[in-house]
């Protein structure tokens, strides 16, 4: 199930945050979204997942407008975790991952339960959201969309407030996610991560009216040190062998 | 119904019977001949609306809170109970309440007039910041009017009626005004029910909730047709009673898993047992003359609401 934005241009208020973009993702792959701030990665995310309507052109899913499926069903195929860790009631983790059954409208057991275990929750069910550190309810809330079962998961910075280690564990559930047919896309600062566990790297550049996406592909060749220097401006050389890649700035 | 509900359903159902004895005269239902007369004529009917009433605005209360992710949200911050007063008044200062139907029209009228007004300026958006200032924009129109009604009131006796009224009470009420409220708050509550998992899905904030199915404007529509309906009619049969809704959720929260969701139904039971105590402690005060429901329940609601801003303060709510 390709998801795919055809020419969209997308704005903020009076400001145009995106101008003519095309992206064709394919599931059973992780897409990272990079780029200097300001450069609308957070906009194209939420196009993407059919929350910022479009000023021109539309976000297809398989062929089909994303604009005109029904929110429920919309929200079954497309996972989406927003930047924000929100959490307004005191509420346990494992009812916090209950709610990524609500497209669904059932109680998902199965479901809730391996996304419990799969962000390494197990020990955190009864635990209130008040008590949990940043890394614990970053957590719970990717396991809300997990619980959700969705064919596309789209992640606004959800390695942010990770310490590495579940910062692996998380890519490790991602990539598993993409291996068994999901799409995942994700929105990075940390062009290491984007280049060792990405398939492919979008670059959105800032341009002089609107964002736009600088470079489209494999790691190696979207963020190479040549569109590092062209889009955040800085001089930087990749070390280390493929897959094991670390940044060095100069 | 979950254990929050079953303990005040349970309450509800001892207090009822103590509140249809208690009066400035007990009742004593085995001696007293005229005791069928009192409790059927008079204080039934004022026992069932303090129930409608308290079980309209404490679901009001639960819906606002989760709507607006505010602990300390109140149904009066929608503006519709000002509007709905201002609809009222604006019959007593014409003195034309003598007919009986005049006043709970124009009541009516008022709070629909403000849930348009809120509809329309909050859009099809339904964002809830520009929701929340155009509330507190009409219930300061509303409340402006309203003392600009008392200010050039036409005479003492409208100024007094018109003050009276405004202060809440269930005195002298009779079936005709259970009629009224009855079906008009239980549709409000329904709609709330029905807005109860988008409110959950709120939880995780406005971009997550919308990425969960939410559709925004179906759930404004909901909120303020639920809040519209319960409020108004409050405010129809027994003027403004406040803090009723800032309360209530409070009470009821620790005994539930703390999602929206699980607050409405035990909200309108625990909204129903505190105006339904409220107005039998008001009854029995040994006062010269009886003291308003409203004013009461704004001595208990004040504090207590400068206590759960003590408790916001040290990051306990």
């Amino acid at each position: 199930m390709i998801l795919c934005a055809d020419n969209i241009s997308l704005s903020r208020g009076a400001r145009l945050v995106l101008e003519q973009v095309s992206v064709r993702l394919e599931p059973g792959k992780i897409t990272a979204i990079c780029g200097p701030n300001g450069a609308g990665k957070s906009s194209l995310l939420m196009a993407l997942a059919g929350l910022l309507e479009t000023k021109a052109g539309c976000v297809l899913l398989a062929e089909n407008e994303l604009s005109g499926l029904h929110p429920q069903i919309r929200a079954q195929r497309v996972g989406y975790l927003p930047q924000e860790a929100e959490i307004a009631w005191d509420v346990a983790v494992e009812n916090l991952v209950r709610l990524g059954r609500m497209p669904y409208r059932d109680r998902g057991d199965h479901a809730v339960e391996a996304a419990i275990a799969a962000l390494d929750l197990e020990g955190l069910r009864h635990r209130p959201a008040s008590q949990l550190s940043g890394g614990e309810k970053a957590r719970a809330l990717l396991a809300r969309v997990l619980a959700g079962e969705p064919q596309w998961i789209l992640a606004d910075e959800p390695l942010a407030a990770l310490d590495l280690a579940h910062q692996h564990t998380l890519l490790r559930h991602l990539r598993k996610a993409a291996n068994a047919g999901a799409g995942v896309v994700i929105v990075m600062h940390d062009l290491g991560t984007a280049m060792n566990h990405a398939d492919r790297v979008i670059v959105l550049s800032e341009g002089e009216f609107a964002g736009h996406v600088a470079a489209d592909g494999a790691p190696e060749e979207a963020l190479s040190a040549h569109n590092i220097k062209r889009v955040w401006g800085v001089d930087a050389q990749w070390i280390g062998e493929p897959g094991a890649r670390a940044l060095v700035t100069y | 119904m979950n254990r929050a509900a079953l303990v005040f359903a349970g309450i509800l159902v001892v207090l009822l019977p103590l509140s249809l004895l208690a009066g400035r005269v007990w009742l004593d239902p085995f001696t007293d001949p005229r005791a069928s007369l009192i409790l059927m004529e008079l204080r039934l009917p004022r026992a069932l609306l303090a129930i409608v009433i308290g079980a309209g605005l404490g679901a009001a209360g639960a819906a606002m809170q989760g709507y607006l992710r505010n602990p300390l949200a109140d149904p009066g911050l929608f503006g519709i109970a000002p509007m709905a007063a201002l609809g009222a008044v604006a019959i007593l200062w014409l003195g034309a309440s003598a007919s009986q139907w005049t006043l709970p029209v124009m009541a009516l009228g008022g709070a629909a007039l403000g849930m348009a007004l809120l509809a329309i300026i909050a859009g099809r958006t339904g964002g809830i910041a520009l929701f929340t200032l155009a509330g507190l924009m009409i219930a300061s129109l509303a409340g402006a009017l309203t003392a600009l009604a008392i200010t050039l009131a036409p005479s003492a006796f409208a100024m007094s009626e018109i003050v009276m009224w405004l202060n809440g009470a269930l005195t002298d009420r009779s079936w005709r005004d259970v009629y009224l409220a009855a079906p008009l708050v239980l549709a409000g509550i329904a709609l709330l029910g029905f807005a109860a998992r988008s409110l959950d899905a709120l939880t995780l904030g406005e971009a997550a909730a919308r990425s969960m199915g939410v559709r925004a404007d179906l759930l404004l529509a909901l909120l303020v047709g639920g809040v519209g309906l319960t409020v108004g009619a409050s405010v129809t049969v027994a003027g403004i009673i406040g803090f009723v809704g800032l309360i209530v959720p409070h009470l009821v929260r620790p005994l539930t898993d703390r999602l929206p969701s699980s607050l409405i139904l035990p909200s309108a039971l625990a909204g129903a047992c505190l105006v339904l105590a409220a107005d039998s402690v008001v009854r029995i005060l040994p006062l010269v003359t009886e003291l308003r429901l409203g004013i009461a329940l704004s001595l208990l609601g004040a504090p207590f609401f400068l206590w759960l801003l003590l408790k916001m303060r040290r990051g306990r709510l």
